[in-house]
């Protein structure tokens, strides 16, 4: 089939994204062509501040160099300004009079900064701050005059400012408004920040207007003049007022364009063979002059392109960070408030902190942050999400819990941390690899860092920092992550809860239905949605879904859990946390025969027996099962343990059998297969040493019957369990325990832990089915039973089919 | 000259998952894809040595089970940004039986 072809113009970050995009899509489709007016490849035009102010070389904002294009068979011709769309004839044509025919025009020209209409604006020294070419004019000119006047105190205008600045120039910020940054700061927030600044060396001039720009005997700018009178020496003139799309082109071709070039959901022109994205489109009546929300359109356009024809884009939410050394500042959404529009602000002028949060309805609507930004990557997650913070709303001022209690030295505040301090307890990564990482090969998104670095790809309790430190290197570049929609895995579009849904409401029962029902675009999936869609489909259709073994992770095929050396270890399981001399006897011979090389107590005092060679494992279960003992399940997404302490059975303080009460749990929640692990624990009184306080289901006992909390963990990050509700009986502990964790089984998705399913939902949700509506407990209760009876000892059952443990031999 | 050894039936390798063969050259994994075709790879990954015998197969790709990287089954190579090899046997199916060449 012959290729179709496609033409880009411009050669920036918005275009050569959709590219990328594209070509994962359909890498075969089209014959490619870039037409950049910038001599150079496609670099990160927002790391260019970093290097004005001499942190980063231009080499290093690279991001796609000559290579790239060369790789995917793209024709790029550098320098070369296309001067003319001949729809028509479906061609392009450049100021050289090199031609391009097309099936499919991108137009990606960005935008150029707004230059004031004012005498003098064209004089020799007066610049915009947009390209290479313009940094590198302002990097010579700080080596040989000494007066720089930059007009508009906005993200760029500030960024420039400071970069001359520690060029070594004497630098005026001259602004229009009575502050600074005043489309993205609030008075207050402004005040600090050029406080700040000040203290940096810059000079401000507030609600000035400039009148004209002199020149000086040499014939380059000499000074501006303001309508008031005053007037300010100035050897180079930086234009950071504002930008404007650039529409030129498409406006000589007929295109229809208003501010920007006018496009669809699906980033089309009125010419429907004819896409734009970033800068210099225009969508529901915005033009976006940040770099963030080209990612969203990128996708949607390239999806497009390759003719899949799903995918729409909504608009951006979009944030600001400004990328100056030192200074912490934040803001996003509407951070100015206004009518039925709520404020909490916490302010300390002396430590320099200020934060203010905009509330309308139940949801965050705005905030700005000075001198502490921490959070601001959670703040713009919950706008983006419009996430309701009703239930958080006490605590919302001090932050989130998303950074884990453990594994980067009690740090929670990324700009704190200086290069080589370890971010990523498990991968050993250091904030400098991360920042570098992200520089050198253009990376915006939390999966991407992942990728390059490993960092936060393990245990996840360090993704608040790695967040931090994405959004401080790329400023308002930065995306976080799509939680509400998120799909599965690279394998599909689909969210969990749609994936879920889909599986209930279709009644699908086995994975290939999914997949082909809900159109997965790899042909067996991967290792993180076909697990995930097992869980589904087990716990939707009980006895009637397929379990496949094969999309379990091994230590689920394997009912046990595999070591670093690819031993595997085995816990058998001791109801409640008893156990019997006979047992015992039982566990010290298998150690013994099969040379066991250690024998611990796990974390839910059981007992482990690690080292185990994968051919033993039948062999060792059918000693154990011989004695009774059968799978203790520390090897899967399911019930662990009930962990209980002596109780009233024996201890002087107890009001409650815990043990008696901690052997029935255990007993019936016997095979529950969930989201992730599940940990009980029963205290007999309020002393609590079973520890239920950090359980996904806790139960204290009182005199008058049980408490029972909910979402604890004691992991990554400790979560203190919620109360949920008192019951009297073990009955009822049973019922309401049963209720909640089954409606967890069905709800949940596939790796949430019930402390970030009840986050997610909220408490209220919960006690509103599992304590105030009756009947809806009953039925869940009666589901969870329904599907644990005649839950077989999966070790018994691999004792007889012994095949995934034997070796093959080849001799 | 490649020596052939006939390994077991293909039934014997489970769909989408693979068998560990002992040899002289020490664990080989062999795997069997949905398309029923077969490969085999030293059983280390070129990360930290996970038995990728044990892992997760869907297309021709099988992730390690100690820290999820990806490894082609044609290749034995890492897919990007991961980089590593683990060494690939040749393998043939005849008649319903697996050979490998070692």
């Amino acid at each position: 089939m012959k290729k179709l072809k496609l033409v880009m113009i411009g050669n920036g970050m918005a275009g050569c994204r959709t590219l990328e995009e594209l070509i994962k899509l359909a890498p075969e489709m089209y014959d490619i062509t870039v037409f950049g007016a910038e001599p150079h490849p496609n670099y990160n035009r927002i790391l260019l501040s970093p290097v004005l102010a001499g942190e980063t070389k231009f080499e290093d904002i690279v991001l796609n160099d000559l290579d790239w294009y060369r790789d995917n068979g793209i024709t790029l011709h550098a320098g070369k300004q296309v001067v003319k769309i001949d729809r028509k004839a479906q061609k392009v044509i450049a100021a050289d009079g090199t031609e391009a025919q097309y099936d499919r025009l991108l137009l990606a020209t960005g935008s150029s900064p707004f230059i004031l209409p004012v005498p003098g604006n064209d004089l020799p020294g007066v610049i915009g701050y947009r390209d290479i070419a313009d940094t590198e004019t302002m990097i010579e000119t700080a080596k040989t005059h000494r007066h720089a006047v930059v007009i508009g105190a906005g993200l760029l205008g500030l960024e420039a400012a400071n970069g001359l600045k520690l060029r070594g120039m004497d630098v005026t910020v001259v602004h229009l408004a009575d502050w600074i940054m005043e489309r993205q700061l609030d008075g207050t927030a402004a005040g600090l920040l050029q406080k700040s600044l000040e203290d940096k060396g810059l000079k401000f001039l507030l609600g000035k207007q400039t009148e004209m720009l002199k020149p000086a005997s040499d014939g380059r700018v000499g000074a501006v003049r303001f309508k008031d009178g005053g007037e300010i020496p100035a050897d180079l003139v930086v234009m950071a007022a504002g930008i404007k799309p650039n529409v030129a082109l498409a406006k000589s071709a007929l295109l229809h364009c208003n501010r920007g070039i006018v496009v669809s959901d699906t980033m089309q022109t009125y010419d429907p063979k004819i896409y734009a994205v970033g800068e210099c489109a225009e969508h529901r009546g915005v033009a976006y002059g940040l770099v963030a929300p080209l990612f969203e359109q990128a996708k949607v356009c390239a999806n497009h392109l390759a003719q899949m024809g799903i995918g729409h884009y909504g608009g951006s939410v979009t944030s600001t960070k400004l990328k100056v050394t030192g200074i912490d500042v934040f803001s996003a959404g509407n951070f100015m408030g206004g009518e039925d529009c709520e404020e909490i602000t916490l302010s300390d002028p002396t430590g320099g902190v200020y934060k203010k949060l905009v509330i309308q309805g139940d949801q965050l609507a705005g905030a700005v942050l000075y001198g502490d930004t921490a959070d601001g990557a959670w703040y713009f997650q919950l706008l983006k999400d419009r996430q309701s913070v009703a239930g958080i709303r006490d605590h919302l001022m001090f932050g989130q819990n998303h950074v884990g209690d453990v594994g980067h030295a009690g740090q929670n505040k990324a700009a704190a941390m200086p290069d080589d301090a370890e971010v990523c307890g498990c991968n050993g990564v250091c904030k400098g690899d991360i920042v570098k990482a992200i520089k050198t090969h253009g990376l915006f998104t939390l999966d991407d860092v992942r990728k390059h670095t490993k960092a936060s790809s393990s245990c996840g309790s360090c993704t608040g920092l790695v967040e931090q430190i994405i959004a401080s290197t790329v400023g308002g570049a930065y995306q976080p992550a799509d939680t509400k929609d998120k799909p599965v895995c690279g394998c599909t579009e689909h969210s969990h809860a749609s994936v879920r849904a889909a599986i209930r409401d279709k009644k699908l029962l086995s994975i290939p239905a999914v997949m082909q029902a809900l159109d997965w675009k790899t042909p067996n999936g991967c290792a993180t949605c076909r697990p995930a869609l097992n869980y589904y489909l087990i716990s939707s259709w009980p006895k009637e879904a397929e379990d496949d073994p094969q999309s379990r992770l091994i230590n689920e095929r394997a009912h046990a859990n595999i070591q670093k050396d690819g031993t595997f270890s085995v816990v058998p399981r001791m109801w409640g946390g008893l156990t019997t001399p006979a047992e015992l006897r039982v566990i010290a011979d298998v150690a013994e025969k099969y040379q066991v090389p250690t024998v611990k107590m796990t974390g839910g005092a059981r007992v482990d027996l690690l080292g185990i060679k994968k051919g033993d494992l039948p062999k060792v279960w059918e000693d154990l099962g011989k004695a009774g003992l059968v799978s203790g399940h520390a090897y899967g997404k399911s019930i662990r343990t009930v962990k209980t302490c002596v109780g009233a059975e024996h201890c002087r303080f107890g009001t409650q059998l815990s043990m008696n009460m901690g052997v029935k749990l255990e007993k019936m929640l016997f095979g529950m297969w969930a989201p992730h692990k599940v940990k009980l624990a029963v205290s007999g009184c309020p002393r609590n040493c079973a520890e239920a306080g950090i359980k996904d289901v806790g139960v204290i006992g009182v005199d008058s019957g049980y408490e029972l909390y909910i979402a604890g963990n004691g992991g990554i990050k400790t979560e203190v369990a919620e109360f949920m509700c008192k019951v009297k009986s073990d009955e009822e502990v049973l019922e309401y325990s049963g209720a909640f964790l089954q409606l967890y089984r069905e709800e949940a998705w596939y790796l949430e832990r019930t402390c970030h399913y009840v986050a997610r939902v909220g408490l209220d949700y919960v006690k509103s089915i599992v304590v105030e509506d009756a009947a809806r407990r009953k039925e869940l209760y009666e589901r969870l039973l329904f599907s644990l009876q005649d839950y077989e000892d999966p070790w018994a059952n691999a004792v007889k089919q012994p095949r995934e443990y034997t070796a093959l031999e080849a001799n | 000259m490649a020596d052939w050894k006939k390994l077991c039936t293909l039934e014997e390798i489970p769909r989408l998952g693979s068998r560990v063969v002992k040899s002289p050259k020490g664990d080989i994994a062999v795997f069997r894809t949905a398309e029923d075709e077969v490969f085999a790879l030293h059983d280390k990954c070129p990360h930290k040595g996970g038995p990728l015998s044990q892992g997760l197969v869907a297309g021709k790709v099988v992730t390690c089970p100690m820290h999820s990287w990806k490894i082609q089954l044609e290749s034995g190579e890492a897919v990007a940004p991961d980089v590593g090899c683990a060494h690939s046997f040749a393998v043939k199916l005849e008649g319903g039986a697996v050979w490998i060449a070692l």
